[in-house]
Parts: structure tokens; C-alpha cells; sequence
């Protein structure tokens, strides 16, 4: 191998280094930022009657001090804006796949508890899964989507 | 009960399963008069559409009688003879209140799933995937109607099963895409697919006033009913350039709304087909749009093409170009139906709507497997195949 070759060879190393690097960093500050990013879901509602007493809404309530609430008018009077958070941030390793499939990221409670407030609120119930069920899990394909629908209620983009 | 069981990729049964339940105070069960079959169902029952479980209930097109209120239902009662419409919508929410019913941010009980798949999650449709919402379908002898007081219509005196049926869904699509494409007085609207949508859309546009409407297909006998029933003329793809047809019909301008009900399984005669075919079966895409593109190929400059066939993902080849150059605007939706139904049912009574022809093969629910390789293959003529429990 001539000069050239090696020296290519070992930019090629340090770039892929680099780059492995920058994308670990990355990921860990973007964990970091979803810890303590709000989720937000908007209320066809007045903010009036979203915090009625001044107190989040049921079941936010459940909550007590762990979590942050922010009220604010939704432009367009398009009603409220409700956002959570978690007090102390979740921490980063609760975000990974494995943690969230097994239900284990506490913000899946959030989620779940915000998308349930503004169904309340706007519709007067949380519409509820038909029962009993009668789709199975006796294939890989049926244990996954069982899975998934599981813990659809507390994921997504919120 | 019995009901029709997707049980895996092209494999249907009828099972016994346990009856459904009450499960919200603004829920009413029903017990089904008549459910159809509809094209959308090829998707899931072709494993196109994900998040399906062995056993899950399809169907969503349904008329049927309550049999049974939740404490909180305030505009049904037992023995109400009622069209439900496919989409569930809460009736409160941002998007029911602006008549988008099928957004319904409430009635998806799998939000997660749906915002993985789309960014944010459809409403609940009955019998149609865990992706939205793994509600029970309506092929079975009962059906539990969330939200029944924004979902469930009474069927007017003098409407028979058989006709309002169709208000539950079909007719509703079809009117949605003359509706929201923006179909005027004067128009000249082209149509693929001479489907129950595709007709629909067509007799919604002649309602609206279009000068012309064309309809699109390759099957003699749904080009042959759509003429008799809705007053728009014809093109079967298989034997004529379509583009160059619409030309000539259109004085070299194009049509103004090119409406597609056809969706992810489209089929064409060109080389095209060949490499959607191909890339579709090696999942490569998702979805066959090619009546999608010829209907943005063909569109005037400044006109209107509405999505109205069911798509579940990604495309490849899509003529944005073409969008871009030609001034389009592009629309779809899934079908809103709460916004029509009631005025569409009274069309029905009045006979400005004709539906029943639509049921080209009824059978009981026993045979629905049957019915439905029937439906898929266009054996017989089938438009529709529709059960009775």
C-alpha cells in the first residue's frame, strides 16, 4: 500500500470516527431536549374550563406536583393550549425502543393523561376499545399490533 | 355471534366471537340489517394495510336497528331503524365542529399507531385496522356505535334497506369529492373508477351542476350502469388513449376536476402498470397510483384533482412537476361523512340518488368469504356483495 492509500485510509478512519461521535452527541442531546420538552395538546375549550379552579384538569390532577402545567389561548380560537411536562425529566435511557415498548417511559403516562383530559373535556368521555376483543395474538404479526395498540395510547408525537 | 373474521393475508372466515358490549354512555348497539362490501376492505384483507390481528371483525357500511342506548344517548332509541356512518367523530372536537369529521381527534383509541403511520392519527372507522383505532367491523350479526348521536342516522319513511345502506359510506365519498373538489355549474369532471364511489362522485357532480361528466373504467358493465344511473358518459381505458379522449371531449383544455376513486391497487393497461405491479408486490411502494397520475397528467392547467381512493403510504413516480407546473390543486380526504348523510338520505327519498342497483349480489353472512373473492375478482359483474346477518 502506497503512501497516498494509507493516508486516505486513515482520514477515512478519523471521518467515520467523527461522524460516530457527532451522531452519539447528538443523540444524547436530543434525549436530553425530549426530557424536558412539553407535551402539548390543544382543547376545543376556553382556558376557563380547562382549569376551572385553577387546578389542571382530571386526570392531570392525578399527577399532584410531578408535573408542570401551562395554560395559554390557542391562536385562531381554536381553544386552549395544555401542556405537561414531567418535574424531574425522565431519564434519557426511558426513551429508548426497548424502555417504551415495555411501558416504561413515564411520559407515556403524560401522553395518555392529556389525551384523556381533552377528550373529557370535548366529548365527555374517553372512548374506550370494544370488549372483549377478538382479535388474537397467535402470530408474530398479531402479537405485534397487540403490542403496539398497547401502548399506542401513551405514544405518538405529542 | 357470527361475524366475518379477517383471519391473515387473503383469508377470511366467519367465526363465532363474543357479542359486543356496551362499553361509553354514548354508546348504542345495533343490530345489522345489511353491510356491504367496499373496495377499501381489498387493502386490508390484501395485508396492503398494516395492523391487522387474526380475528379482527372487518366490514363498515352497514344500516341496522338499535337494540340497545348507553345512559348518555339523547337522539336514538330502541327499534330506530339507522344508517351509521363508516367514520366514528365525538361531534365536539375541533375538526367534527368544522364538519372534518374523519380527523375526529377523540374516537382513534390507537393515537400512537396512526401518528407513527401519518404524523397524526385519523378518527376511528369501523372494522379497518388498529391503526385506526381496532374498532369492531359490521360484517356481524351486531355492532356497538360509539358517539351514536353524531354517527347514527334514522332512515326516512318510504327507504329501504337496501338503498339507504350506501348512505353510509359510498355515497358520502363520492359526494365529497365533487363537494370538496369544488365541482360548478359549467364544469366538465372526469372520473376514474366506475366503482359505487366513483359513480356517486359522478352523480354528485351531474347534481352539481357539471356540464359533463366522464367517467373512467375498464368493466363494460359498470360503464353500462354508470351511464344508466348517474348521466355521465363513459371511457373504457382498455380501448381508447385516454388522455387524448379527454382532450378532444374537453376542447383541448382538459377537465376541471379530475375526481380518482380507484386507490392503492389501481390498475391501467400501459408499461406503467407493469412497473407499479412490480415495485408494489417487492414492496417497494406502498401503493399503485396510477390513476392518480393519469389524473394529474390530464387535468387543465388551474384545475382541481380530488384523492378520493384509499391510499396507505408512499409512492413513487408522483408527478409533483406536473402539480407545480400546471397550477393544480391537490386534495384528498378520507370521507366525512356526518357533513352529508342526512341531506344525501333525502336525496335518496326524493330519487334524485339511486343506490340499490349498487347491490348487484346479496347473500347471508355465512357466505361473506365468498361474497367477498366474488367482489375482488369482479366475478358476475359484482359491484358490491352485500350480507345479511
Amino acid at each position: 500500500m502506497n503512501h497516498l492509500a494509507r493516508t486516505a485510509l486513515v482520514l477515512a478512519g478519523a471521518g467515520a470516527g467523527a461522524a460516530a461521535l457527532h451522531g452519539a452527541a447528538t443523540a444524547r442531546r436530543r434525549a436530553r431536549e425530549n426530557g424536558r420538552r412539553w407535551l402539548v395538546v390543544t382543547i376545543d375549550r376556553a382556558p376557563t374550563d380547562v382549569m376551572p379552579h385553577g387546578g389542571p384538569p382530571h386526570p392531570l390532577d392525578e399527577f399532584g406536583d410531578a408535573l408542570e402545567i401551562t395554560v395559554r389561548p390557542a391562536p385562531g380560537d381554536r381553544g386552549t393550549e395544555l401542556a405537561a411536562r414531567l418535574r424531574e425529566p425522565a431519564p434519557p435511557a426511558s426513551a429508548s425502543p426497548p424502555s417504551r415498548l415495555a411501558g416504561k417511559d413515564p411520559r407515556q403516562e403524560v401522553r395518555r393523561a392529556l389525551r384523556e383530559a381533552k377528550s373529557l373535556l370535548e366529548a365527555g368521555e374517553v372512548m374506550l376499545p370494544d370488549a372483549p376483543p377478538t382479535g388474537r395474538g397467535d402470530t408474530a404479526g398479531g402479537r405485534a399490533v397487540g403490542l403496539a395498540s398497547k401502548r399506542a395510547g401513551g405514544e405518538g408525537v405529542l | 355471534m357470527r361475524a366475518l373474521c379477517w383471519e391473515g393475508v387473503n383469508k377470511l372466515s366467519v367465526e363465532q366471537v363474543p357479542e359486543p358490549e356496551i362499553r361509553n354512555d354514548q354508546d348504542v348497539l345495533v343490530r345489522l340489517l345489511l353491510s356491504t362490501t367496499c373496495g377499501s376492505d381489498l387493502h386490508i384483507i390484501g395485508g396492503y394495510i398494516p395492523a391487522m390481528r387474526p380475528g379482527d371483525v372487518i366490514g363498515h357500511e352497514f344500516v341496522g336497528e338499535v337494540v340497545e342506548t348507553g345512559s348518555g344517548v339523547r337522539r336514538h332509541r330502541v327499534g330506530d331503524r339507522v344508517v351509521v356512518c363508516s367514520f366514528i367523530g365525538c361531534g365536539r372536537c375541533w375538526y367534527c365542529r368544522n364538519d372534518m369529521w374523519s380527523l375526529c381527534d377523540n374516537t382513534n383509541t390507537n393515537p400512537g399507531i396512526g401518528q407513527a403511520l401519518f404524523g397524526y392519527e385519523t378518527a376511528g372507522i369501523f372494522g379497518y385496522s388498529h391503526a385506526m383505532g381496532g374498532i369492531r367491523g359490521s360484517h356481524a350479526e351486531y355492532v356497538r356505535v360509539p358517539f351514536a348521536d353524531y354517527g347514527a342516522f334514522p332512515v326516512p319513511e318510504g327507504v329501504d334497506d337496501l338503498s339507504a345502506l350506501f348512505a353510509s359510506d359510498a355515497v358520502p365519498t363520492g359526494w365529497m369529492g365533487a363537494d370538496l373538489g369544488g365541482v360548478r355549474p359549467g364544469d366538465v369532471v372526469a372520473v376514474w373508477g366506475c366503482g359505487a364511489v366513483g359513480q356517486m362522485a359522478a352523480r354528485a357532480s351531474v347534481i352539481k351542476g357539471a356540464e359533463r361528466v366522464i367517467c373512467i373504467d375498464r368493466h363494460t358493465e359498470r360503464l353500462a350502469m354508470a351511464e344508466t344511473y348517474t348521466g355521465a358518459e363513459t371511457i373504457d381505458y382498455t380501448s381508447t388513449d385516454v388522455a387524448a379522449e379527454l382532450r378532444t371531449r374537453t376542447g383541448g383544455r382538459g377537465p376541471d376536476v379530475c375526481i380518482e376513486a380507484v386507490g392503492m391497487e389501481a390498475h391501467s393497461n400501459g408499461p406503467g402498470y407493469l412497473y407499479d405491479q412490480a415495485k408494489h408486490q417487492l414492496r417497494l411502494q406502498t401503493d399503485r397510483p396510477t390513476a392518480v397520475r393519469q389524473a394529474i397528467h390530464a387535468c387543465r392547467k388551474g384545475g382541481t384533482v380530488f384523492v378520493l381512493g384509499v391510499f396507505a403510504g408512499a409512492v413513487d413516480k408522483f408527478p409533483l412537476g406536473m402539480v407545480v407546473n400546471k397550477g393544480l390543486t391537490l386534495r384528498g380526504a378520507q370521507m366525512h361523512g356526518q357533513r352529508y348523510i342526512p341531506m344525501l338520505l333525502e336525496r335518496i327519498a326524493a330519487g334524485e340518488i339511486s343506490t340499490a342497483h349498487l347491490a348487484t349480489h346479496t347473500m347471508s353472512l355465512d357466505r361473506a368469504a365468498k361474497g367477498y373473492d366474488m367482489f375482488k375478482h369482479k366475478r358476475d359483474g359484482c359491484v358490491r356483495a352485500v350480507f345479511h346477518p
